[in-house]
């Protein structure tokens, strides 16, 4: 069916989805994903953005090698490591916050090394404790955490800021990016939130609604340290009138 | 608390005790008299190890063998299909007909006995397994499978974890049961062990023995409970007593 096959490790990742359907509740056969085709370069934040329920989480579990019943082909680098930030935290109850990042972290990853990130992501006084002793934006970021741990050659976000007060999604939006520089990494991170898109994505991705497929990929050139609330503002009143459809709603 | 309702406890016995005076209702002292001098004298703690020991085996046969197959069916619904008009039956079959077809079938051995207790234990444990392994969380398994945790690293902090608490069900409510069947299989057809000994005194009507028996096999039922069972669930659910 579908052939993954490796890249080198610096090359960049494309994915292409001929075919991917589900079959729904009622037992017929409803397509998620059709003919979409995507490059990310790597070291780059790529942001897929599109309407809720139109394939995104789908892709993206595609592209985690969680899901193999698609047609299509995924080159990615051989033996790529793979951080994963899920909705959810997914955090695991039974073992504190240290050791749910210890279990997936790099073997090269010191316990100095966590130190420096639980501290960078503030949530360094919580290492002994439980997650379930958390808030959820703390457990969202002892999530991301993790992710960054594994030292991935690849990092999915998947709606990582969502359901969250929009004071803490935009002091984690920024936490991201903190880390996301000071540790290079080719990231794809899925939103339907327009101005958390522009404000991360080096190349943003507009979705159609499902069967998706690639509407168009909008580089921004402007280093996201620069980009202020006017400069989304400004990227946004533009894409406004570029693509209605998708911004829109936003 | 618990000290409190069990002195409560041996107050009213040894109120009935003293208004009966009678040879069916001794009281607690003289229990107490019997119990002593049988452990130091006579074969009651030997008794009991004997006990204890076709409860152990038992037990850890029936837990092994219950949660196998009661992980695998909760996992595969052909399996659970194929095995559940099966485990119905064993479920509802009486503990005293497996009792004697397995002496009947296997003889008069240790074997048998101990296989006839766990064969009534199985069921219980296959179904609270079963539950267990419907409920594994999904979300847990995709973060398991993105990280490429190995298998032994995912039965370790993820799957066994999400179980714990269905082995405790299953544990708890399998030693009670095998408590009471294993007397049974003992009285039936082992020439040892607290329910030959039961069976015994009451063939010569001796009621001190009887109560003697049992205040003993309750205390190392009540000690196991508090020293092991307990302690042990305190310490594997420590991460749940947190407050949020």
């Amino acid at each position: 069916m579908n052939d993954v096959r490796p890249a080198g490790a610096t090359s960049q990742f494309e994915i292409h989805v001929l075919e991917k359907t589900y079959v729904g509740s009622d037992g017929t056969l409803v397509p998620a994903i059709r003919d979409l085709v995507l490059e990310v370069q790597p070291q780059s934040m790529t942001v897929l953005m599109g309407p809720s329920g139109c394939g995104k989480t789908t892709l993206l579990r595609i592209v985690a090698g969680l899901d193999d019943r698609f047609t299509g082909e995924l080159r990615v680098p051989e033996n790529a490591r793979i951080g994963v930030v899920f909705q959810e935290p997914r955090l695991l109850p039974w073992r504190t916050v240290r050791q749910n990042i210890e279990l997936v972290a790099d073997e090269y990853f010191s316990s100095a090394d966590l130190d420096r990130l639980a501290a960078s992501v503030g949530i360094a006084d919580m290492l002994p404790r439980f997650p379930q002793e958390l808030s959820l934006g703390l457990a969202r970021r002892v999530a991301l955490a993790r992710a960054f741990a594994t030292r991935p050659d690849l990092l999915l976000l998947d709606e990582p800021f969502v359901s969250l007060d929009e004071r803490t999604a935009d002091r984690l939006r920024h936490l991201l990016l903190e880390v996301w520089s000071s540790q290079p990494t080719t990231a794809i991170l899925v939103t339907h939130n327009p101005r958390e898109a522009i404000l991360l994505a080096d190349q943003l991705v507009l979705l159609a609604p499902r069967p998706t497929h690639v509407v168009a990929a909008v580089p921004i050139e402007i280093p996201q340290g620069d980009r202020d609330s006017a400069a989304v503002e400004a990227i946004y009143a533009d894409l406004l009138t570029r693509y209605p459809a998708n911004f829109a709603t936003g | 608390m618990s000290v409190i309702s069990v002195a409560g406890f041996l107050l009213v016995w040894l109120i009935a005790a003293e208004v009966a005076q009678s040879r069916v209702l001794p009281g607690p002292a003289e229990v107490l008299r019997y119990v002593v001098d049988e452990a130091l004298h006579g074969d009651l703690l030997a008794e009991l190890g004997i006990t204890l020991w076709r409860v152990v085996a038992s037990f850890v046969v029936a837990m092994a063998i219950g949660s196998v197959i009661g992980l695998a069916m909760g996992q595969s619904p052909a399996l659970d299909r194929a095995l559940d008009p099966w485990l119905i039956v064993l479920l509802n079959l009486p503990a005293l007909v497996i009792i004697i077809l397995a002496y009947v079938w296997f003889g008069l051995n240790e074997a048998a006995a101990i296989g006839a207790v766990a064969l009534n234990k199985i069921p219980n444990a296959i179904v609270t397994l079963r539950e267990g392994a419907r409920a594994l969380d999904p979300g847990l398994d995709e973060m398991a499978r993105a990280y490429r945790l190995s298998p032994w690293s995912k039965l370790r902090n993820v799957t066994l974890p999400q179980l714990q608490p269905y082995f405790a069900a299953a544990s708890r409510s399998g030693i009670s049961l095998i408590w009471k069947i294993v007397l049974v299989v003992e009285l039936l057809g082992r020439p040892n062990g607290v329910g030959f000994e039961l069976h015994l005194n009451f063939q010569l009507f001796n009621v001190t023995a009887i109560l003697g028996y049992t205040v003993a096999f309750v205390t190392v039922m009540l000690a196991i409970e508090y020293l092991l069972v307990q302690p042990l669930e305190r310490r594997t659910t420590r991460w749940r007593n947190k407050p949020v």
